[in-house]
């Protein structure tokens, strides 16, 4: 009888937590990987990871107000017992990184420090340097690596993942992978297969993803049978240094450390920045966000960017959209100890010093809040029951998904130096709980199943890659298609979102899938062929492209990430006192119908033809009831008021409010 | 998201060469190929090799497939895009299309890196380059992923002389420029399966100089205070066969480094420990 395996398909954060953890359960774990797992896209995060610690425990701050500032900050439409679980685990988990060798930065004491991020008040982010995706990486593919010699992991590197492999019964057996030198293709058994491929920015062209983030493992996966949840919500990340080949990332660790957003009042002023005075600058997130500042969510700063841009014109250059960041009042020696990473970034590509100079930026697509739909199972504390199979797997049985490609933590909206903490959770949540799936299967193994089943997968796969091969007469550019449908996802599906667009843009998108089924190849080579691995990632982010349009077009109103001003709630503004309660009241009769039609997540499933089908999911919101989200609204104060005046009401006369809070403190309906 | 062209204020020309060494497989003969491309503001060499892929056609209008290469991150921080650019080795992203030309004007000379055997193109196979991260067990042996509370604090000055070390991205531009380190090619034998060929291969870098930044990395680990529990066993693995003894200090690793890591300072902080560890050994005997 065959030995009993795990393939993990991607080797960032999630990946290698994953692989780590389960070769300590003593579970033999293969590895694939686009590129040797080093290079993956983890080392582009820069800024840190969020948990609870010492210093802000002892400012009031806890697990639960980590969980608060994570669900408030995702709009509420993430289920809760998940990210409880994972915020607890946050202290732990970075103690853990830290053991590792990360080199976090210290205080002077010689504690590690900790730095301030978007959506919370507390200082709960620790760091290294400006490169900390990068360390915490490097400190779990060193570990892999220490298993690797131990022979418990395997690593495939230049491997593409093509598709699991299923059942008749829909349990997956295994995978298909494409090696990216020789172009072989090969039937993997597995008895789990957990994805963790990471975000799929490149279905927008240029955005501050990695080349290997073409989405195309999540889509392959979709288009097996895997349900994909919230796809809409993609976010946009405020600050990016625009680029021909790719919109660099300028890290929220930036505003953490003192760096302000502004704008000169006079238009496309021509003067030097530094030359212009603070009168004549207008710092518009911190007049506009008093109580946060220049650290509010990624959302409102995105959106106030491009408006202060677009729709104000006041854009610092007239052909090109750009606000001020601006460190240069910080002192050159804290830049360079807390920020010198990403201010080399900006040196070296726009060669300009920015500790001179204030930066240039604007926001670019940066993270996939959702992805593929995930089961958990909660526990009576509201958290997860640890070991549990159900963690992190996808409607497949055997088919898990972990870290950006799966959808379960972030919500509408992810919070800064959430990812990181998400990413090593799942990986670690899903190994105990794998674990439990391998002993009940009793010794059984993916590798005893007929070798029918992996064979036909295998041939299935190779047709199509000979198929395409074959299209070397004339045809579509597959590079331009990719191009054109950036450009249409960029226009349509990012910051500001209206129906006709969306419409429009579906007609579009739908069009280029057709062109490109007609793709030419320049390449028919059978070694090391990037033109045809490229042209199926393309023919890849089409179903998921579509998902996203779908989602946006359905949901008519306005959400973490999701922004549709034609169903905004507009803030209270009345002089009269009365009628300014009234208009509050209002306000919040129309926040809980709102609530009640939306506070669902979107649920595609794939069709034949590519297409996907939606249908809508409960939320579990039984731990922080929902409420509205007033981050510098107009009038927010008397809502925030009303809000809970009439929570309070409800909850002295619970025959009468609580119907929906009880209904809801029941598992997800989709669970069973 | 939105970028439109603008000046950046010099006149730059409208079209420029690159010449690009290609080689179609393992143990082919390389050749030299030139495309031209319309010049644009803001353009890397990744741009660059994007261009050339989308039009797939060299300077004198013959079709040709797109040049392999290796890209990922795009901001310098992955090592993925090493090669060797004017006579320089290199991070492709990194590498701004008008600083080329003003050091070259009108070509762009581009090769891959001749250290490491090519896989196609400008794509080299750098698995030796991990190899020497296991052969010096560059990893803290913790006892296990079970919550144990935090590390060992540390000081400011510690972290500070750790964290460069730690942004070494493994993309072998020290490799590449040292006198010391040759390239190894092995070519599977028929029948040879994936387990035996990469013993074999194993076997045959086990050999050959481990190169600067495995030496930096084993100084990391060194130093941690985690790591240097093992710290014996790395410098262990650095006196062996094709260790730090064959470092030559011709001092190139410490120049090309992209990341400015003081690989030199670890070269010279190894040399010691392994002279220290010598000495304690025969002592012991």
């Amino acid at each position: 009888m065959a030995k009993q395996r795990v393939m993990v398909i991607g080797g960032g954060l999630a990946g290698l937590a994953a692989a780590m953890k389960l070769a300590e359960l003593e579970v033999d774990v293969d590895l694939m990987s686009l590129t040797p797992v080093k290079r993956s896209h983890s080392v582009c995060a820069q800024g840190g990871i969020n948990s609870v610690n010492a210093v802000t425990r002892q400012q009031g701050d806890r697990e639960w107000l980590h969980l608060d500032d994570t669900v408030y900050g995702g709009d509420f439409l993430q289920h809760q017992p998940p990210v409880k679980e994972m915020v607890e685990w946050g202290p732990k988990i970075i103690d853990l990184m830290d053991r590792l060798g990360v080199p976090f930065n210290r205080t002077a004491e010689g504690f590690r420090d900790q730095r301030r991020f978007g959506g919370t008040l507390f200082k709960r982010t620790a760091f290294a340097g400006a490169t900390t995706g990068q360390q915490l990486l490097y400190a779990l593919d060193d570990q892999v690596r220490r298993w690797e010699v131990a022979g418990r992991v395997k690593k495939y590197d230049y491997w593409d993942y093509l598709g699991p492999i299923l059942d008749a019964g829909g349990t997956c057996r295994g995978c298909v992978g494409q090696d990216l030198v020789t172009m072989e293709i090969r039937a993997f058994p597995c008895d789990a297969l957990i994805v963790a491929s990471g975000g799929c920015g490149l279905i927008y062209g240029r955005s501050t993803m990695s080349m290997v983030c073409t989405g195309s493992a999540a889509s392959r996966t979709y288009q097996a049978g895997a349900k994909y949840g919230n796809a809409e919500f993609i976010q946009v990340h405020p600050t990016a240094i625009p680029g021909a080949d790719k919109l660099r990332l300028m890290s929220e660790s930036a505003r953490g450390e003192g760096g302000r957003v502004w704008v000169p009042r006079k238009p496309q002023d021509p003067r030097d920045p530094k030359s212009i005075p603070e009168a004549e600058r207008y710092y518009f997130l911190e007049e506009r966000y008093p109580k946060y500042g220049n650290l509010v969510p990624r959302d409102i700063a995105t959106r106030e960017i491009f408006n202060v841009c677009t729709v104000e014109g006041l854009s610092v250059e007239r052909e090109r959209l750009a606000v001020y960041l601006d460190l240069t009042h910080i002192p050159r020696e804290t830049l360079d100890h807390k920020l010198g990473g990403i201010l080399e970034i900006y040196e070296k590509f726009q060669g300009v010093d920015p500790r001179e100079v204030p930066m240039k930026i604007f926001p670019a697509v940066h993270y996939s809040m959702g992805g593929l739909w995930v089961d958990y199972e909660r526990s009576a504390s509201g958290g997860l029951v640890v070991g549990s199979p159900r963690n992190q797997r996808t409607n497949l049985p055997g088919l898990y998904a972990i870290g950006e490609c799966d959808y379960q933590y972030h919500g509408a909206n992810r919070l800064g130096a959430n990812s990181l903490l998400s990413c090593i959770f799942s990986g670690l949540i899903v190994a105990p709980g794998v674990q439990t799936l391998l002993r009940s299967l009793q010794g059984g193994s993916a590798a005893d199943q007929p070798s029918a089943l992996f064979e036909s997968a295998r041939a299935k796969h190779q047709a199509e890659h000979d198929q395409l091969l074959r299209r070397t007469g004339p045809g579509e550019n597959p590079y331009l298609l990719h191009q054109q449908l950036g450009n249409v996802m960029t226009k349509t599906a990012t910051v500001v979102r209206h129906n006709d667009a969306l419409e429009a843009a579906y007609g579009e998108v739908s069009e280029l899938a057709v062109r490109a089924q007609r793709c030419s190849l320049s390449d028919s080579g059978t070694w090391t062929n990037q033109n045809v691995v490229f042209t199926k990632s393309l023919l890849d982010m089409f179903p998921l492209a579509k998902a996203i349009l779908k989602g946006a077009r359905l949901r008519d109103e306005c959400r973490g990430a999701h922004f549709k001003p034609a169903f905004a709630l507009p803030g209270v503004d009345a002089a009269d006192p009365a009628e300014r309660r009234r208009l509050a009241v209002e306000w919040c009769d129309r926040f809980e119908v709102e609530t009640k039609r939306w506070l669902k997540s979107t649920i595609a499933t794939c069709l034949p033809d590519g297409e996907p089908e939606l249908s809508y999911e409960e939320v579990d919101t039984s731990l922080v009831p929902p409420r509205p989200r007033l981050y510098g609204l107009v009038g927010g104060e008397l809502i925030e008021e009303v809000w809970k005046q009439r929570q309070a009401a409800r909850a002295a006369a619970p025959e009468h409010g609580n119907g929906d809070a009880a209904a809801k403190a029941q598992p997800a309906g989709a669970r069973n | 998201m939105i970028d439109t062209p603008h000046d950046n204020g010099h006149s730059q020309p409208k079209t420029f060469d690159v010449r690009i060494l290609r080689q179609d497989e393992p143990g082919e003969a390389s050749y030299w190929e030139r495309h031209r491309l319309a010049h644009e503001p803001d353009m890397n060499i990744t741009s660059v090799l994007q261009r050339i892929a989308a039009q797939a056609q060299t300077a004198d209008g013959q079709k040709v497939a797109p040049v392999a290469y290796d890209a990922n991150c795009l901001e310098e921080v992955c090592g993925s895009c090493t090669m060797v650019i004017n006579g320089r080795t290199r991070q492709g992203c990194s590498a701004l299309v008008d600083k080329l030309l003003a050091e070259n004007p009108g070509e762009i000379e581009i090769r891959p890196m001749s250290k490491f055997p090519v896989v196609r193109d400008l794509v080299v196979n750098r698995r030796r380059l991990f190899r020497a991260l296991e052969k010096v067990q560059a990893w803290n042996p913790i006892d296990g992923y079970y919550d144990a509370g935090p590390g060992p604090r540390q000081s400011q000055q510690d972290q500070e002389r750790a964290y460069p070390l730690s942004q070494c991205m493994s993309c072998g531009c020290c490799l590449e420029a040292c006198p010391q380190y040759g390239k190894v090619e092995l070519a599977r034998r028929p029948g040879e399966s994936d387990a035996a060929f990469k013993a074999r291969e194993n076997a045959d870098y086990d050999r050959s100089f481990v190169g600067a930044h495995a030496i930096s990395q084993t100084i990391l680990y060194n130093t941690n205070p985690i790591g240097k529990q093992t710290a014996g066993e790395r410098l262990d693995a650095l006196m062996a066969e094709g260790g730090i003894q064959i470092c030559g200090n011709a001092q190139n690793c410490v120049v090309v480094c992209p990341k400015s890591i003081p690989l030199t300072t670890s070269i010279g902080l190894a040399g010691r420990a392994t002279t220290l560890r010598v000495i304690k050994k025969w002592f012991d005997r």
